[in-house]
């Protein structure tokens, strides 16, 4: 009888180095949306296109994640004038992009079509919060909710609380340590002129705002926010033909899952500290051909400050239970060993389930952050590395990056890209 | 016909052919825990499903299980989503290891099992309360009836238990 079952690297590692990110767009990043999901998604696959350089010809697959609170792709295709080879709508939030971008891999690799537009579309601030409240905290009990909702147990900072505190108590984590990922990336989207969330917070602010559900203050808590984000996934060959440089995917991790899930996440199969990246990392890096060490900047999920501490922990950027030390140590702050989210993320710059930390992180492998760097006589922008507020946010010499999604603590995605050594 | 009660004002439903959460939920109003036992490993599981997740069995049967346990970790709830708890706050849920089964088959896994932390007679913790409570926390369960034959398992402090002498809590308070 097995009783337990551990990830098996063995996956096929043919794929590595052989598709690319091509092109990457968003909307803005607002609370008070004044258009449809269907018309966010129409502007974030534009600019995504313009960003690649490409035809509403040159794509024909196109893959779409929500939760009941989206467009589905036929109707953004149709608009658009994209005739499909391939489409898909996937239920799902966070960890559904790398996961999606995998199987844009997949499918074209099959022959089924030759690019994949991958989008999610919310106003998850106007209409579904992602929060959980409005119509979403009144929608009758049914079945197996009653474990959970029946106890007033239901948004994500409450469902996953007793993960983060086990933390604290299995490892001595402090509640200062983890308000360093707020600050962190609070700096990093005062210098993004596209993020929601400009202000710089510091540690005393977070551990002073007041208490959603502990160990949550406000300010560990993500944003709520209305957009669209897009990206495009294609061959390498084919990307080299796009306007910009190619983010280059070396290695895909889909909702990998801790063993023992069930309606609660993960709590029956321990150590309840430990979440899915202890899984995701044996497939992420084997099939990358890297380790953390290599990696010079992190897209960690960060729905709350807790969970970009957890996962840059669980994939090995430092050891088991010092999270709350790497994330305190200056090293994911711009200027850094290993800055994270340097867009500032779902805490500061917006809420997209997982797209705009890969967006950004296809920017900084283009040395292309979009900051407020003057712009040169060769049209490209003059990056200074003064990451002072208001200033420049794109990392020297980025080579490799890792984008570690996160549907909950039980549940993960990761991607790997490099830039294009062409 | 379904199983359909009120409860703090949310309308809480079992399908017809919910078999398991109907059965789980039936014994709840009996006043008895109880678990469903995998015919081939012989391991409880919980919450209720479907198949035995070590052995992929569809045979079960129910047992009776000692609603005792150790606070394994909590939520403790102070801004509120749901309606439903907006007068409630502060409120815990609490993630008990069952002192049955606990750290079989594996090391970590425990029968972990949710509730919020209510009073001896069934009412919601009030803040003097929860304060007491924390990780290594004993508590043994109470039942609230929904409508009949269908009850929610709860968690209140065991004051017959042995108690740690500060169970861990968040440190901010």
């Amino acid at each position: 009888m097995a009783l337990s079952s551990d990830t098996d690297a063995s996956t096929p590692k043919f794929l590595r180095g052989k598709y690319a990110i091509c092109g990457v767009g968003e909307t803005t990043y607002r609370r008070g949306s004044e258009e449809s999901t269907r018309n966010l998604a129409t502007w974030a696959i534009n600019n995504a296109l313009e960003d690649a350089g490409m035809e509403a010809d040159d794509v024909d697959g196109m893959l779409n994640y929500s939760g009941n609170d989206s467009t589905f792709a036929p109707q953004v295709a149709n608009d658009l004038g994209i005739r499909l080879n391939f489409y898909m709508d996937v239920h799902g939030g966070g960890s559904s992009t790398e996961a999606l971008i995998g199987i844009a891999i997949g499918v074209i690799e099959a022959g089924m079509c030759k690019a994949v537009v991958i989008y999610r579309s919310m106003n998850g601030y106007t209409q579904v919060r992602i929060g959980g409240t409005g119509a979403r905290s009144a929608v009758p009990i049914v079945g197996d909710q009653i474990h959970h909702r029946g106890y007033g147990w239901q948004s994500a900072g409450q469902m996953f609380a007793p993960t983060f505190l086990r933390h604290m108590y299995d490892y001595g984590t402090t509640p200062e340590q983890v308000a360093h990922v707020k600050v962190a990336h609070s700096k990093h989207a005062s210098n993004n002129p596209k993020a929601y969330y400009k202000t710089r917070y510091t540690v005393d602010d977070v551990v002073n705002s007041r208490i959603i559900c502990k160990p949550l203050h406000l300010l560990d808590c993500c944003v709520e926010t209305d957009n669209a984000t897009a990206i495009i996934v294609t061959r390498l060959d084919r990307a080299r033909d796009c306007k910009k440089p190619a983010a280059v995917i070396q290695s895909v991790v889909g909702r990998c899952s801790k063993p023992r899930g069930d309606i609660h996440l993960h709590y029956q199969h321990g150590p309840i500290s430990t979440v899915a990246g202890h899984y995701a990392r044996d497939i992420l890096f084997p099939n990358a051909g890297v380790g953390p060490e290599d990696i010079d900047v992190t897209g960690s999920y960060d729905a709350f400050t807790f969970t970009t501490m957890l996962q840059l922990e669980d994939y090995g950027f430092c050891k088991k239970g010092e999270g709350g030390d790497y994330v305190s140590s200056g090293a994911i702050e711009l200027g850094g060993r290993r800055p994270n989210n340097t867009s500032g993320g779902h805490l500061c710059e917006g809420y997209t389930h997982g797209m705009n930390m890969v967006i950004e992180n296809v920017r900084q492998l283009r040395n292309d952050a979009d900051d407020s760097c003057p712009i040169g006589p060769d049209g490209k922008r003059q990056h200074t590395h003064d990451y002072s507020e208001g200033g420049c946010r794109q990392v020297k010499n980025v080579e490799l990056t890792a984008n570690l999604g996160w549907a909950h603590p039980g549940t993960a995605s990761s991607m790997i890209m490099a830039k294009d050594a062409r | 016909m379904p199983i359909q009660g009120e409860y703090m004002g949310m309308m809480l439903t079992i399908d017809d052919v919910d078999k398991e959460n109907r059965e789980f939920f039936r014994h709840c109003a009996e006043g008895t825990f109880h678990l469903q036992r995998g015919k081939k490993s012989g391991l409880l599981r919980y919450p209720p499903t479907t198949a035995c997740p070590w052995t992929r069995d569809r045979e079960y049967e129910w047992v009776p299980v000692e609603g005792k346990g150790e606070v394994h970790s909590y939520a403790e709830v102070h801004h509120p989503i749901q309606p439903a708890f907006r007068e409630k706050v502060p409120y815990m849920v609490l993630v008990v290891d069952l002192d049955t089964q606990k750290g079989e088959p594996t090391e970590h896994e425990a029968l972990r099992v949710a509730g919020n932390l209510l009073t001896a007679d069934g009412e919601f913790a009030p803040p003097e309360m929860i304060k007491k409570v924390g990780i290594g926390t004993r508590v043994r369960m109470v039942f609230t009836e929904v409508t009949d034959g269908f009850a929610l398992p709860h968690w209140t402090i065991d004051e017959d238990a042995e108690q740690p002498e500060s169970p861990w809590r968040y440190p901010q308070e």
